[in-house]
């Protein structure tokens, strides 16, 4: 009996085994497009055209169609490295790649905000932020306390009922006020910091405000940045009637270019002037700007006497420019004095 | 601008975490998608609107309850303040009359402003309660296919292609668990209509370790044909694609692999004096100073002439 049912298990056991198990071949004339990381696959091939099928048909061979897409994709997907998460009988994982068909973004690129002034100094010196602690010692309490906030370290200021009038204060002016006054000073003061760091981080013509209170300074930024970008070509936008015409182009001597054939006349004496000038031995002086240069010298010295004389009237001497040493000026103190004439105004 | 660079600072940390979560950032968040009803909004269009919030998952729909008196191709400011109060930069806004029977306009956002829009006639629709099977779970990944070669030659067909997509992609997973991949929906574009199918997928047996497919319908079946569209200029879309560098993958340098599947890796090393090199040591074979040895030699021949 036990021989039997053992001979019976073996020819099922065979049967099943002859039995053809279904295939997962599909054959396609294009090869599919696959993006794993979407789980996303594109098929180029032709679709059957159907026109006149009813809607069983057309379903059904929807249908098919379908099957045999998704049976290449499943293949595709079984195809990534797997493995068992969570111990050996957890299920089976596949690390999936990153996508690969673009699509477009919600939202633009996040931009990187300039640093401020004092990023930038920092930067500069070298200073790190260095990470402070939570509690600090408080000498008074005996105990660590918090650096701000409920049950400070320093004692809570609002209890202060006594401030000292510092050495060399008015005796009649308000402590109280003066501290009061001081700190909303510093709020404003950060704030308007604050404030202008954004400013400044705004591109000029993005900076604008809606409602138009605007500095002049940023209005003119602003459409001299739109007059550049709606130029193509050379061609300008015209200028309106009242406004200023354009200011000549920017770079006063070094980026100035002459036409190539223009004054050769011009070009000529230029030339040989620049050439005699690198042949003499002597340096070039220009007595003009040596004599006017002294005399400039002379009346900030007069005047610095005469503001020393009046003193405490509270008028200062007025400041001129150019009072440096003038080595040249002074060698041709003597001589050049008279040629020059200048107008004393 | 960062929640602390703007002009008014949030002043608690939930505003702040609120602010953060809608700003640009480098890898962003899954897109949502934002369900509107329009003026003349029958049981078609609004069946469909539901069965869609089920098909991809519902976290990611909002709906808008009350009806809209909106047109989109012609002003689409109320679209943009929908998008921007609930921070969705997909949309789905069905309507039905006279003129367009059954119209669905999908869409989607590019910084608050829209991007593409595309507007679908439904031509019929099989809804998820009409087909009375078994469902896979709510929120499951589904796996998309698009069939057809107009969706790669038809400029309008590749945008509604990437706009699907984008729309039932749901959100992007690193790994997946093989077993769960019962969801699947199929675009075919064919004869000038796109028919949308959802499948639940059964895995059976066969010869290899790769399981056999076998396809079950359900869900939500459309049959969709192209009315207007509202796509974006070439160079808007561009910027839009535009991916932030630091995204891309690092090459690694000095690696190299051959057919055999080694991997080579190369190390420069500056000009090393060969002769200075630190080997063993060997007492044996150490140089001894000639002058030593020599001393040594007549040292020791005397006291051997000694002894003898």
């Amino acid at each position: 009996m036990a021989a039997l049912c053992v001979e019976e298990l073996l020819a099922r056991a065979e049967q099943r085994a002859a039995e053809p198990h279904p295939s997962v071949a599909v054959e396609k004339e294009l090869e599919l497009e696959f993006d794993l990381g979407n789980l996303l696959a594109l098929d180029r091939n032709v679709p059957p055209s159907m026109p006149r099928a009813a809607g069983a048909q057309r379903e059904s061979r929807l249908r098919s169609l379908a099957r045999d897409n998704t049976q290449l994709l499943v293949a595709q997907l079984w195809g990534l490295p797997a493995e068992r998460a969570e111990g050996a009988t957890g299920p089976l994982v596949a690390q999936l790649p990153e996508p690969s068909y673009r699509l477009p973004r919600e939202k633009p690129l996040p931009r990187p905000r300039p640093p401020t002034r004092w990023e930038q100094f920092a930067r500069l010196k070298g200073i790190r932020r260095r990470k402070r602690t939570s509690l600090v010692w408080d000498e008074a309490a005996k105990q660590w306390r918090r650096r701000w906030g409920y049950e400070r370290a320093g004692g809570d200021p609002a209890r202060d009922w006594l401030i000292e009038v510092p050495a060399g204060a008015d005796p009649n002016e308000d402590q109280f006020a003066k501290r009061l006054r001081e700190k909303r000073e510093k709020v404003a003061r950060n704030e308007f910091n604050r404030l202008r760091n954004i400013a400044r981080g705004a591109l000029p013509g993005r900076g604008l405000h809606p409602t138009g209170h605007q500095s002049r300074a940023e209005l003119g930024r602003a459409t001299q940045v739109a007059r550049v970008s709606t130029a193509s070509l050379g061609r300008f936008q015209p200028r309106l009637p009242k406004e200023p015409p354009a200011p000549p182009p920017r770079g006063g001597k070094k980026r100035h270019f002459e036409p190539l054939l223009g004054d050769l006349a011009a070009e000529r004496s230029r030339q040989l002037e620049l050439l005699r000038g690198l042949g003499s031995k002597k340096p070039p002086l220009d007595l003009t700007r040596a004599v006017n240069k002294q005399l400039r010298e002379e009346d900030a010295q007069a005047a610095a006497d005469k503001g020393k004389k009046r003193g405490q009237r509270g008028k200062r001497g007025r400041q001129r420019p150019g009072g440096g040493k003038g080595k040249k000026g002074g060698a041709r103190r003597q001589q050049q004095r008279r040629p020059a004439g200048r107008k004393r105004s | 601008m960062e929640a602390l660079d703007r002009v008014v600072k949030p002043k608690t940390k939930r505003a702040k975490r609120f602010l953060e979560k809608r700003e640009p950032k480098l890898t962003e968040n899954t897109k949502n998608a934002i369900l509107i009803k329009g003026g003349n909004a029958n049981l078609t269009v609004t069946e469909t609107l539901k069965d869609i919030v089920i098909c991809s998952e519902k976290a990611l729909c909002c709906t808008v309850q009350k009806k809209n008196i909106t047109r989109p191709f012609e002003d689409q400011t109320s679209l943009e303040f929908f998008s921007k109060k609930s921070d969705c930069s997909l949309f789905l806004f069905g309507s039905h009359n006279k003129k367009r029977p059954n119209n669905l306009i999908i869409g989607r956002m590019f910084d608050y402003h829209v991007l593409d829009m595309i507007e679908l006639g439904i031509e019929k629709f099989v809804s998820l309660k009409d087909i009375k099977n078994s469902k896979c779970p709510e929120g499951t990944k589904p796996m998309l296919i698009f069939a057809g070669d107009t969706f790669d030659l038809n400029e309008e067909y590749r945008r509604l292609k990437s706009l699907l997509i984008d729309f039932f992609r749901g959100p992007t997973v690193p790994t997946i668990r093989l077993a769960g991949l019962e969801y699947v929906l199929h675009f075919t574009a064919m004869d000038g209509k796109i028919y949308m199918r959802s499948y639940k997928v059964l895995l059976k047996k066969s010869r290899c370790k790769i399981p056999r497919i076998e396809l079950e319908e359900m869900g939500p079946s459309l049959d969709l044909v192209m009315r207007r569209t509202h796509l974006a200029s070439e160079d808007l879309y561009k910027l839009s694609l535009k991916q932030p560098k630091a995204l891309k993958p690092k090459k690694k340098k000095n690696i190299s692999h051959d057919v055999f599947g080694t991997s080579y890796g190369r190390i420069h090393m500056q000009k090393q004096d060969l002769s200075k090199l630190q080997t063993r040591k060997m007492k044996g074979l150490k140089k001894r100073p000639a002058a030593k040895m020599t001393e040594e030699d007549e040292g020791i021949s005397p006291k051997k002439l000694k002894s003898v």
